[in-house]
């Protein structure tokens, strides 16, 4: 069976929640929180995160500034950047990869909840990243 | 459970699958350290333990300290700063940056890997640094410093790699300033002045090792 992947491309730029029961790939710019309880969220070399993000898996590839909760795991590619405070069971670190931040592979990731997040963040960027988007459109990805 | 069980890999989990850093070059120096089993004792006495590591984030010693031994790490790499700001020309602005630098409360930290740094610091950056390393450590808390003994020419800094709990690799990497000083004994103990020495190893390759504990 064929697995159906979302991919939001350079030029888009979303500001507000972005919920998903999809796999999902960023390329664009993205502002507020990402959820994707049961799927894996990657963020191309191209993509730009201002977000609370919680997935089950993190494959990062470009900029994530704001804190990242994953119920399996996060993976952090070569060139790949996270300002941010990380939980999740399992977390990968490639060379040349930035990390500026906390990571915690103790905490349960509470399948990926926003309410999992009481960590102070990294850095001030990380913190106002982690303000939610109240004020902003919800955005939708998949059915 | 003891400090060899927890760093003894899960059975129910397949071996790690070599990568990041580790999996890096493999020429490698590898050396032995004496002093690195004692801090992880003191780091394995605390459940949860929290760890803040001042070197550039290093994937295998994330997975060492997260998954083998539970903790929360903090990874600030006071190098990358110190690198900016001797390229902006702003190392005198370095003491004042540091002295705003961590964000975690006072004693909040069970054990603090310092690596080498000191080395590359001025006198005033490695007072301020040493003044908040001192503040975010809690009482009977660990430090792991390491000191050079000959400043070397060139400009580079080093990776310290786990292997495991007795061996640590190291791997350099290009730096804006080499190492400024080689600091006697006792103007590291004045410089940890809140600290006090536990263990001190001066190793084959010259490297002196010291492990501070915060008095309770």
């Amino acid at each position: 069976m064929e697995k159906d992947i979302v991919n939001i491309g350079k030029s888009v730029v979303i500001k507000g929640e972005l919920n998903g029961s999809e796999d999902l790939t960023i390329e664009g710019h993205v502002e507020g929180t990402i959820q994707l309880k049961e799927h894996v969220l990657t963020i191309g070399p191209n993509g730009r995160i201002k977000a609370q993000v919680f997935a089950k898996s993190v494959i990062v590839l470009g900029e994530v500034t704001g804190n990242v909760t994953a119920s399996e795991k996060v993976d952090i590619r070569d060139n790949g950047s996270v300002d941010g405070d990380i939980i999740s069971p399992r977390v990968a670190i490639a060379e040349g990869a930035h990390f500026r931040g906390s990571v915690d592979m103790q905490r349960k990731a509470g399948g990926a909840q926003p309410q999992a997040v009481a960590a102070k963040p990294a850095t001030p960027q990380a913190a106002a990243a982690s303000q939610p988007a109240a004020a902003q459109p919800a955005q939708k990805v998949g059915a | 459970m003891g400090l060899l069980d927890r760093l003894a890999p899960r059975k129910s989990e397949p071996a790690p699958r070599p990568q990041g850093p580790a999996s890096g070059p493999v020429d490698d120096p590898v050396f032995s350290t004496k002093a690195l089993p004692k801090f992880l004792s003191c780091l394995t006495s605390r459940a949860l333990p929290v760890l803040l590591d001042l070197g550039p984030v290093v994937g295998s010693n994330v997975g060492f300290f997260g998954e083998q031994l539970g903790c929360k790490i903090f990874v600030e790499d006071i190098f990358a700063d110190l690198d900016r700001h001797v390229r902006e020309g702003k190392l005198d602005q370095l003491p004042a940056f540091l002295k705003q630098r961590f964000p975690q409360a006072d004693g909040e930290v069970d054990g603090i890997l310092c690596w080498d740094l000191i080395d590359y610091l001025d006198k005033p950056a490695a007072q301020e640094l040493a003044t908040q390393l001192m503040r975010v450590l809690r009482p009977d808390g660990a430090l792991l410093g390491f000191f050079g003994n000959a400043p070397p020419q060139d400009a580079r800094y080093t990776k310290f790699i786990i292997v495991d709990d007795v061996n640590l690799k190291h791997r350099s990497y290009a730096a804006s300033r080499g190492r400024q000083t080689s600091l006697l004994n006792r103007d590291i103990i004045r410089l940890f002045s809140g600290l006090r020495v536990s263990d001190s190893f001066l190793l084959k390759n010259n490297l002196r090792e010291i492990l501070f504990r915060k008095p309770v």
